[in-house]
């Protein structure tokens, strides 16, 4: 049975924090609005002070909690490396416990517990995309107006697609043999808005030689729950994917989303219970491609005459989680791209799920930073390798005005692979 | 002082609780005082929420106090408004930075209102004719040191801190760092200064001048005062051309005493490196146990020294540091040629706070100071002591100026060894006085080494001090109980 942590359980990571102040150099949310509740430490002494009985969740207390991107990087920053991140969404669980899930937390639950629903909200988005959608010209991206109800007008978002990844495409598709299989946990972002992304992710894998299973029954790996502090979701969702994701042997489980390798090896490998071991065999799309040697094969290919400038900006999930090689790796092996290092790549883009539909004003602000490096870079694209960051960056390129796209790896690469 | 402010809680009438700030468990400050607060600074910058005080109730010691009231004011003159109210009402003001303070200097010890300036973050001016800055005091040392090194001029001080302290802090502390051994520490930065005096007078001290005698040297009397004498709201600092290069290297060493000898015979060959770090065995037992650095079982003491200047110039130099201490047991050199095997040297004294308390739950961490031939004989005192408290000591730090960060080492839950420590503590800052050394070469006094100021400054001389603090701040509300217990 699947079963997340309690804040209690965190006390004696919480007794780490030595209340030094590192994070203030490493928080997003503490960079955007310079207040003490606004950073880990703070965050880390209010849990504290929760557990302690010293104070209640009273407005301010989930006020600061609720101001947290969950990316992690105060932990990457953090001398003695307490997760922060793990604490507030346990504080957030508890919340919810106590006091019940705010309504967009019900929402998300609501939505997320039940993929058929998910299903078939997505596919109403796609077909009404085309009706309320106010469609910009494609050289300044894809500026659509969204005016529902907790998403502010003003904000770019990608097409809802009316088939759905997952519905378009064969449950298994054989490889060659002797070359390794996989399962593709390829997540709402590419199932719902990014569908080329996994059409890209197939071609790459076809070129490779490698088996991929793609369950049909898979979930979403609950990470806006978990920052929504829903449990009882998390839980539930992690359970359906252990089913569907152990049916077939397989060697690997791939994702080419960020977060939803977080969710995996870092939310599912925390959990008491057999999902953890979901976590042990997640790879980042990445990983993988670089290990079976995708770089050599990438060299072997012409050059082209003239290269698009690409920039790349590292999800905080997968930084955190030590992997900013590889992406960049096989970026830069590909013939069509001419690779630029930008400014502070590793910061976040601001979208923190949940986060910045709560909070979209501190979201702009440090997605508006990161619009400012991209620009400075002299990229025409910023490529990255999560869909949640996709959306985000595109939304600040378009507030600052910019004309560069924000797209994902592997469309850059399935642009470069031969058809076959 | 406590009883007119619990007369005047107990005064404050049925309509003032009305006010926009609901009160809650203050103690010092009525309703009144909040909309006086509100009015100076804006209602959005002050704070009486719980959840605020706490977040402003501790710092890098782990002690925790809750202010009355958290603002946030943004200008000298919003700072002189509040300084004024404070006296006439009695009310204790704590300036805040950062928080990363390790002695408590910004802690609110008697409640009242903590005073932070995360406002004041504002690089006002680099001037790259005249080579001075001017800036406010929360912006963060790292934030300034990137910001002149883009034109090519250069802030030395670099307290380990630097990436989220804040220049405010690092003044009131005057902080220090690895490269002080051969730039000098915050205070040789700081020409001038705009203060809030403790009644609420806005001066400037100093100014953009390189020279300059007339009158007390205020600027340096405001440095390293810990918030006691003035709030600092603009700093101007000196700068320096950047150096054009820098090479790094790390030398590991069979005896803590080769270590310490080379730092002095570098020294004595008349080369001073821009740093001089050095580790002891137990510190590099930590760094074994809790990383996989490849740290030699062999290696007792590790000297990182760093040299900057001219390109031509350092290979020269760094052969020469090489060939003073090959006789003095060296184990291995190892030296960066580019600026990422550079940082790979320096991981290993990166590593090293997290690797302590990973070995040790507790630890206290000293940073004594003596005259650098007395390195070696320090580190002999530190190691006897251990021995007769049979507890854990680990010294590293920055040999070159002869400053030691001597950690103590404990677990609290186990009975008697927190007393242990403390007489420890005791002994390692006699014994640093002994060799004509001081209990703290960079972190300040604070409340943390307050009760042992007796040990290190004679009576006359406190006396000299704290006259100076009851002129300036006859009502004692700035920062009281720093530095001296009794003020």
């Amino acid at each position: 049975m699947a079963k997340l942590k309690d804040l209690e359980d965190y006390r004696d990571e919480i007794e780490q924090c030595v209340k030094c102040g590192a994070c203030r150099a490493h928080c997003p949310v503490f960079g955007a609005e310079r207040r003490e509740g606004r950073v880990a430490r703070g965050k880390v002494a209010l849990s504290q002070a929760v557990l302690e009985g010293e104070i209640d969740f009273e407005a301010k207390v989930m006020e600061d909690l609720s101001q947290c991107l969950l990316c992690g990087s105060c932990c990457a920053g953090c001398p003695n490396k307490v997760p922060t991140d793990e604490i507030v969404a346990a504080a957030r669980r508890r919340i919810a416990k106590e006091k019940g899930l705010s309504t967009f937390g019900k929402g998300v639950a609501a939505i997320l517990g039940r993929p058929r629903l998910m299903n078939s909200l997505a596919k109403t988005g796609g077909k009404l995309s085309a009706l309320i959608f106010k469609k910009l010209p494609d050289n300044s991206g894809l500026r659509l107006r969204f005016p529902l109800p907790y998403l502010e007008a003003g904000r770019t978002l990608p097409y809802f697609t009316d088939q759905p990844f997952r519905e378009r495409c064969p449950e298994r598709i054989e490889g060659e043999p002797g070359k390794p299989t996989v399962a593709f946990f390829t997540g709402c972002g590419i199932n719902y808005m990014y569908p080329a992304v996994g059409e890209a992710f197939l071609k790459a894998l076809k070129f490779l030689g490698v088996t991929v299973i793609i369950p049909k029954d898979q979930a979403c790996c609950g990470l806006p729950a978990v920052s929504a502090g829903a449990t009882a979701t998390v839980e539930a969702l992690a359970e359906q994917n252990l089913t569907a994701l152990t049916r077939e042997p397989v060697d690997y489980i791939l994702t080419a989303c960020a977060s939803c390798n977080a969710g995996l090896v870092k939310v599912y490998g925390d959990m008491k219970g057999d999902c953890a071991e979901l976590g042990i065999k997640t790879r980042d799309i990445f990983v993988f491609l670089l290990e079976q040697g995708l770089a050599e094969n990438l060299a072997e290919l012409p050059s082209v005459t003239n290269p698009v400038r690409v920039t790349y900006h590292d999800p905080c999930h997968l930084r955190t989680q030590g992997i900013t090689k590889e992406p960049r790796d096989i970026l830069k092996s590909l013939p069509q791209v001419e690779y630029v290092e930008m400014e502070n790549a590793g910061t976040c883009c601001g979208l923190g799920g949940t986060y910045s539909v709560y909070h979209y004003d501190n979201s702009k602000k440090i997605g508006a930073k990161k619009a400012g490096h991209i620009s400075a870079s002299g990229a025409e694209l910023v490529a990255t390798d999560c869909p949640g960051c996709i959306m985000q960056l595109q939304d600040s390129i378009n507030h600052a005005g910019g004309k560069q796209r924000a797209v994902h790896i592997l469309e850059l690469l399935s642009e470069a692979l031969p058809e076959i | 002082m406590f009883d007119s402010a619990t007369l005047r809680l107990e005064r404050a009438n049925a309509n003032e609780r009305e006010a926009d700030f609901v009160l809650k468990e203050t103690q010092m400050i009525d309703t009144r005082i909040i909309r006086i607060l509100a009015d100076i600074v804006g209602k959005e910058n002050v704070s009486t929420e719980k959840a605020d005080r706490l977040c402003y109730s501790y710092d890098a010691t782990q002690q925790k106090f809750l202010p009355d009231v958290v603002v946030h004011p943004q200008t000298a003159a919003e700072i002189s408004l509040i300084m004024k109210m404070a006296n006439a009402e009695r009310i204790p003001v704590f300036p805040r930075g950062a928080g990363s303070g390790f002695t408590g200097g910004s802690l609110p010890t008697r409640g009242g209102i903590v005073l932070a300036t995360e406002r004041m973050n504002q690089i006002i001016e680099i001037d790259t004719e005249n080579l001075v800055a001017t800036v406010e005091p929360g912006v963060v040392t790292e934030q300034f040191q990137q910001a002149v090194e883009k034109v090519d001029l250069f802030y030395p001080p670099d307290p380990a801190s630097l990436k989220f302290s804040t220049l405010g802090g690092n003044v009131a502390e005057c902080a220090g760092g690895p490269r002080c051994v051969k730039y000098g520490v915050t205070k040789d930065f700081i020409i001038g200064l705009e203060i809030v005096t403790p009644q609420g007078d806005i001066i400037t001290t100093g100014g953009p001048t390189m020279k300059g005698v007339v009158g007390y040297d205020l600027t340096k009397l405001i440095c390293g005062s810990e918030g006691t004498l003035a709030i600092i709201t603009r700093i101007i600092i000196k700068l320096l051309p950047l150096p054009e290069a820098k090479q790094t290297m790390l030398v590991l060493f069979d005896s803590i005493d080769g270590a310490a000898q080379a730092v002095s015979n570098i020294i004595g060959h008349r080369i001073i490196p821009a740093t001089l770090e050095f580790m002891d065995g137990r510190t590099l037992d930590c760094v074994r146990q809790a990383t996989d650095l490849q740290v030699p079982e062999a290696a007792q003491a590790v000297l990182i020294i760093e040299v900057d200047g001219d390109k031509e110039f350092l290979a020269k130099q760094a052969q020469k540091i090489a060939d003073i201490i090959q006789p003095l047991g060296v184990v291995e050199t190892r030296i960066a040629r580019t600026a990422a095997e550079s940082e790979a040297l320096w991981q290993i004294r990166r590593s090293v706070s997290a690797s302590l308390r990973k070995v040790n739950p507790d630890k206290f961490n000293e940073d004594i100071c003596v005259p650098r031939s007395k390195v070696p004989e320090m580190i002999r005192k530190v190691d006897a002591i251990s021995e007769k408290y049979g507890i854990s000591i680990v010294n590293f730090g920055h040999a070159g100026d002869g400053n030691i960060h001597v950690n103590v080492m404990i677990d609290k839950k186990v009975a008697g060894e927190a007393e242990k420590a403390e007489k420890a503590i005791e002994e390692v800052f006699k014994g640093a006085l002994e060799l004509g050394g001081t209990m703290s070469g960079e972190h300040g006094v604070g409340i943390a080494k307050a009760p042992y100021i007796p040990l290190e400054i004679t009576e006359k001389a406190a006396d000299y001090m704290k006259a100076i603090k009851k002129a300036l701040d006859p009502n004692n509300i700035l920062n009281p109980g720093k530095i001296f217990l009794d003020q």
